[in-house]
């Protein structure tokens, strides 16, 4: 059975006075259905371009999608026509966003909101249109959705806006939830009942879940795999409990003991130095200069992802040495 | 509370836009009324020429005789009309332009913007007069000449809320689940992009009523109706006999217009009402 997405060696390129810059390059990975796959790395690691791009939603001038396919159930996203492509997106795609201040239109009621999704794709208005906000409402646990349906984003909590991004992403039953940052921007006590949500509802309506994050404890609470992007590379990818107990590229390994509770009140542990600028990669690893491991192979070229253990891949050299 | 009673609190603050309201309900009644409550054709001559205002004819006679008050409310239905169905015409037209070219951006932005700016160049009002004096003078050409005139202005702004707005994560949100350009366009942005054009919008009547004012002073009217312009025209050559003839039209297109820039002024500090704190 062929995974529900498969995205083989994306590439998206921004073309910049200064050159091109690769912002994601040569991407795979695989989320089967019903599984959630975290898709982690720091701030310019590439994530959220890549995510973006599965839907082709970088917006016009800003990226570029230099190659590579997004099978969804068979069919290649990225060479679909406009027109498939919006039945795609909202239907079997649904997408929830960082900032749910943002992500909902100020001027319209949430409601409308939740009912033009409705509409769109499943062609309902009116009383039934009506009847299904409020059940959507109901199954994402707003209070009192007969009321809040009227009202307007800004008189929502951030907990209820996300929320709201939610039962308009799930109005369809999509097959797949792309999650970008969907907790980062929600208080810490907030953060858990969105996650639990989305793992209920993940388990009621079989969906697979594409959860983009940096926050690693996220990562541990909800994610079956976990794929580690750095510089727009994946340099790591296995089950979680692999990669997060047993990371073997230097770079995961140090995210980890950056994000790790130091009980003695000890120094938290960074990682010396930031991401190479992207006008600037060095030839070899992109991690290289960072790495404590470094030798001058990982210098001179870019080390190839490789099997390391059973489902684990990693692209270091040194792996065996982490 | 509802947006039109929240709104309606907030402009009722502005005393000067609320003053601006009452004058100019009072013009608009008189262009809907005046003509059924004073029945005299305002191109018939009734009296002796030149006179000044009486009992008979409360705001006198011009050069041919005709009654000035007449005029005065059939041509207030002119420029209220004009002045409406031109800046109505430039802001659809203006948002059209301004939006496609704003959402779009690149080649397309470039090209209605240069368009635009071919327009922008050019002084309106002489654009005004090539285009009525190229067609016959009647109501539509010159309500007609006065919108293409003015819609690259409404273009402009509106391009510039367009790509304020379609970049923030609801537009990318509305993409991602799957609409259309056009149903984000004018279901999405344009909402959002609506305060600051209203604004332009209402201000806008003012200029076509003095543009429309203007081309009358110069003759470039309908010849089957009165305006306010018209009779400014017709006073101009007696100016110094018989100075009312020109100021009674000239002081109500001066009224009405202050009364439009009052209201849309408060349109702007109760849509806007960020830029209130002055």
């Amino acid at each position: 059975m062929t995974a529900l997405l498969q995205v083989e060696g994306l590439s998206v390129h921004f073309d910049t006075v200064r050159g091109v810059v690769r912002a994601v390059e040569d991407l795979s990975f695989a989320v089967e259905r019903g599984q959630t796959v975290a898709l982690v790395g720091e701030s310019g690691s590439g994530k959220s371009t890549a995510a973006l791009s599965l839907l082709r939603l970088l917006p016009p001038g800003a990226g570029r999608i230099a190659g590579g396919r997004v099978l969804l159930d068979g069919r290649d996203l990225l060479a679909l026509p406009a027109r498939d492509l919006r039945q795609v997106r909202g239907a079997a795609v649904g997408m929830i966003f960082q900032d749910p201040m943002m992500a909902l239109n100020p001027v319209h009621t949430v409601g409308r909101q939740i009912a033009e999704t409705l509409h769109h794709h499943l062609g309902q208005r009116g009383a039934a249109a009506e009847a299904r906000v409020v059940e959507l409402l109901r199954r994402v646990q707003v209070p009192a959705p007969e009321q809040r349906m009227r009202q307007y984003p800004h008189n929502l909590s951030g907990g209820m806006r996300q929320r709201v991004m939610m039962a308009m992403a799930l109005a369809c039953r999509p097959s797949l939830l792309i999650a970008d940052e969907p907790t980062t921007a929600l208080d810490v006590t907030v953060q858990a009942q969105v996650l639990s949500l989305i793992d209920e509802l993940k388990a009621e309506l079989g969906m697979a879940v594409l959860l983009i994050t940096h926050d690693l404890g996220v990562v541990w609470e909800t994610a079956q795999r976990v794929v580690v992007l750095y510089a727009g590379r994946k340099v790591e990818e296995g089950p979680v409990t692999e990669i997060l107990t047993r990371p073997r590229h230097p770079y995961t390994a140090g995210l980890l003991r950056a994000a790790e509770w130091r009980e003695d009140g000890g120094r938290l542990a960074e990682i010396p130095g930031s991401v190479p600028s992207p006008h600037a990669m060095p030839p070899g690893c992109a991690f290289a200069p960072r790495c404590p491991l470094a030798d001058d192979r990982c210098r001179a070229a870019i080390p190839p992802i490789r099997p390391i253990g059973p489902a684990h891949t990693a692209a270091c050299f040194r792996a065996e040495a982490a | 509370m509802s947006g039109l009673a929240l709104f309606w609190r907030r402009f009722r603050r502005n005393t000067a836009a609320v003053g601006g309201l009452v004058v100019l309900l009072l013009i608009v009644g008189a262009a809907v009324f005046g003509p059924v409550l004073h029945p005299v054709d305002p191109f018939d001559m009734l009296g002796r020429p030149t006179q000044p205002p009486s009992a008979r004819f409360l705001l006198g006679t011009d050069v041919s005789g005709r009654d000035i008050l007449a005029g005065l409310l059939h041509g207030a239905r002119v420029s209220l009309v004009v002045g409406i169905v031109a800046s109505l015409a430039a802001t659809v037209v203006g948002l059209l332009v301004g939006a496609v070219a704003g959402y779009y951006g690149g080649v397309i932005d470039n090209l209605l913007m240069r368009a635009t700016d071919f327009f922008l160049t050019i002084p309106s009002f002489v654009l005004a007069i090539v285009i009525v004096a190229i067609f016959q003078p009647s109501i539509f050409t010159v309500t007609a000449a006065i919108a293409t005139v003015s819609w690259p202005s409404v273009a402009r702004l509106v391009r510039g809320e367009f790509i304020a707005q379609r970049d923030r994560d609801y537009v990318r949100a509305c993409r991602a689940l799957g609409m259309r350009d056009w149903e984000i366009i004018l279901r999405q942005i344009l909402p959002n992009a609506l305060p600051p054009v209203i604004v332009v919008s209402s201000l806008m009547v003012a200029t076509a009523i003095l543009t429309e004012s203007g081309l009358s002073f110069l003759g470039l009217s309908d010849p089957d109706v009165v305006s306010w312009g018209y009779q400014i025209g017709v006073g101009r050559s007696v100016l110094r006999v018989a100075w009312w003839m020109s100021a009674i039209p000239g002081v109500t297109i001066l009224v009405t217009v202050l009364a439009i820039n009052l209201v849309g002024e408060g349109l702007n500090d109760a849509l806007n009402p960020r830029v209130q704190q002055r």
